[in-house]
């Protein structure tokens, strides 16, 4: 009995593929193709202008490909002391934040997962309560108040320590992809639980740490809210609240563009370097996404598992 | 497995630490596994502090609470603060609000990833559905403010690409950001633009687990592909379906709060207000920081999308006999 596979199929299908098939298939592929360009061209259009001149962004004259090329709005973003001190505070924000987060996952991810834990159900209840019920902005606002928290690094840290959302992709990662015979293997040999996941688990898991790093990093990177609430203290400032007074507030200090005199070119250069900002406050994100993008499917599909 | 584990386990027991190592009663299993605790210690006091202990604090909902007395120093009001939120003209209009928002983006964001993972589906693997898997997934890595960013940039009255091209076109300039009709629309159709893509790959994931033979049994039985997609691959992915939805539910009123926030201004206020930013500029960003009155609607809030989220939950066991817990 030679079983029927797709492949043992597909010529019949292919002669068969008359009428409704061959019309959905087309169908389908012109769909999908305008679904593409929606999705691409307002990131081309971003680019091009970024790197067109200013008076042919104002005057519509952008339409795919840069106009007038020019680096100039680059130029002007970079020369902006308080871009840089949003770069550097956002980079250490996602750094340490991220080191945080995954050292706090992981530590609740391997008791978690040992299904001989005692009282692992109520410890598990108790962290994933937390998904549907919070207490609230006002009291958490509070607490991070009471705790000396407000206005330092650790308002947009330690608040948002673990996710739990990541903690249930790490206890799944742990269950299905750490094989239980390793464990039992290890204890036979006197092996420690803390020797068991610092030599044992941790080198297992570079997949999990990989996609818990990017999950929050990516978290940390593109964080507005706590940085709203917490800080007042410009210095502090990630880059996503300056992106905000530039972006949305509008209000670009013109100590930026002191050397243009001319009105309308200087309304030019505003707009031009709203969209080098998009393109620059979004690279970092931009640049590891391609190598990311594996391991966020992966951690979807581990999120998924536990539903 | 365990079965076998003792069984090599018992000839050897001079290996582990002594005969007492077979435990039945709770403390001796406790302190066997006493690292496993110290490990997990940490996060568990961080979830209390930092999750737990805001639920405790909620009760100034209840007091009149001022800022630098304790909370158990307040005076005890009662339900005082909920009274005041649902006489006052901001509530049906908070409430109003926030569900148009919730439900729109509910109706359009739901389906849409999932027609977009049915008709990825069909096609074979290639360039062609990992270049629009890729660029779809791209935008959910854009930052809120960012997004907004663009918002404002593509639709403004004089330089955005929409206007001029509405202009091109012959028509009016539309002041878009400035809207209350149109911010709904607004809010929505960039979310779905932001997270579609993202929120297919569940749905594609859930797709790969369905047994091929059933394509190939109904392949020569002469089902066409929209025949299979419908009475295939959708009850496939009804499970998921109905997790995502009930999950959905309970977030209902949890109308993302920087979004909005971002894209309020005084002209669209009238339909972007919702629960979480009225709380914020209630709560903190007022003059007056009335922190009892937030945090009321806010509890309020809380406690409307539990229950939203148990019953979507309840219907769904009876409807569908699927059920998240």
């Amino acid at each position: 009995m030679t079983p029927i596979t797709i492949a043992s199929i597909k010529p019949k299908n292919r002669i068969r593929e008359t009428g409704v098939d061959r019309v959905f298939t087309i169908v389908n592929y012109t769909v999908l193709t305008i679904f593409l360009v929606l999705i691409i061209y307002p990131l081309i259009f971003v680019m091009s202008s970024s790197l067109s001149d200013g008076s042919a962004v104002i005057s519509g004259r952008v339409i795919l490909w840069p106009v007038n090329f020019s680096t100039l709005a680059y130029e002007k973003v970079f020369s902006y002391p308080r871009i840089w001190s949003g770069y550097g505070n956002s980079l250490f924000y996602a750094v340490v934040g991220t080191l945080v987060n995954v050292t706090m996952t992981l530590l609740a991810a391997f008791p978690l997962s040992r299904r001989d834990l005692f009282g692992k159900n109520i410890f598990l209840a108790l962290f994933l309560f937390t998904m549907f019920f919070n207490g609230g902005l006002i009291p958490t606002y509070l607490l991070v108040r009471d705790l000396g928290l407000r206005n330092t690094q650790w308002a947009l840290i330690i608040p948002q320590a673990l996710s739990v959302w990541n903690l249930l992709i790490a206890i799944t990662f742990v269950r299905t992809s750490i094989p239980h015979e390793l464990l039992e293997a290890s204890q036979l040999d006197g092996c420690s639980d803390f020797n068991y996941f610092v030599r044992i688990l941790l080198p297992l898991s570079t997949p999990l740490i990989a996609v818990l790093s990017l999950f929050y990093a990516i978290g940390h990177w593109n964080q507005f809210f706590a940085a709203l609430l917490y800080l007042t203290n410009k210095d502090l400032f990630p880059l996503q609240i300056i992106l905000r007074d530039i972006l949305i507030s509008s209000n670009v200090d013109l100590s930026m563009v002191e050397d243009i005199k001319i009105m309308a070119a200087r309304e030019a250069l505003r707009e031009l370097l709203k969209y080098a900002l998009i393109v620059v406050a979004s690279v970092p994100v931009l640049i590891i996404y391609p190598f990311a993008q594996r391991y966020f499917v992966k951690g979807i599909m581990l999120g998924s598992v536990k539903g | 497995m365990a079965t076998v584990t003792t069984s090599i386990a018992r000839p050897r027991p001079q290996t582990q630490a002594g005969v007492g190592q077979r435990i039945t009663t709770a403390w001796k299993q406790i302190r066997h596994s006493w690292q496993l605790y110290v490990l997990l210690a940490l996060p568990l006091a961080w979830l209390l502090v930092f999750a737990y202990y805001p639920m405790y604090g909620a009760q100034i909902a209840f007091r009149d609470f001022l800022p630098g007395k304790a909370i158990l120093a307040s005076e005890w009001v009662g339900l005082a603060n909920f009274e005041r939120f649902f006489a006052s003209p901001m509530f049906e209009r908070l409430i109003k609000n926030t569900l148009v928002l919730s439900v729109y983006s509910l109706v359009v964001g739901f389906p849409i990833p999932i027609l977009l993972a049915l008709s990825l589906n069909q096609l074979q693997t290639g360039l062609f559905k990992r270049t629009v898997q890729m660029v779809s997934y791209a935008p959910y890595f854009i930052s809120t403010v960012v997004m907004v960013g663009m918002l404002l940039q593509f639709l403004d009255l004089r330089r955005g690409p929409v206007n001029l091209i509405v202009q091109a076109l012959g028509g009016t300039p539309v002041l878009f950001m400035g809207s209350a009709e149109l911010f709904p629309s607004i809010y929505v159709w960039s979310g779905v633009w932001q997270y579609t893509g993202f929120s297919t790959i569940i749905y594609l994931a859930a797709l790969t687990t369905i047994d091929p033979a059933l394509h190939e049994a109904a392949v020569v039985d002469g089902a066409n592909r929209l025949q299979r997609m419908w009475h295939i691959d959708l009850p496939g992915i009804l499970p998921v379906m109905v997790t995502l939805f009930i999950l959905n539910m309970g977030q209902m009123l949890n109308i993302g709060f920087e979004k909005t926030y971002l894209m309020q201004n005084e002209l669209n206020l009238a339909t972007s207000e919702v629960i979480s930013t009225y709380v914020y500029k209630t709560g903190l960003a007022g003059g007056v920081a009335n922190f009892s009155y937030a945090a009321a609607i806010g509890l309020f809030n809380s406690v409307i999308g539990l229950i939203l989220l148990v019953s979507a939950n309840w219907a769904s066991q009876r409807v569908t006999q699927k059920s998240l817990f």
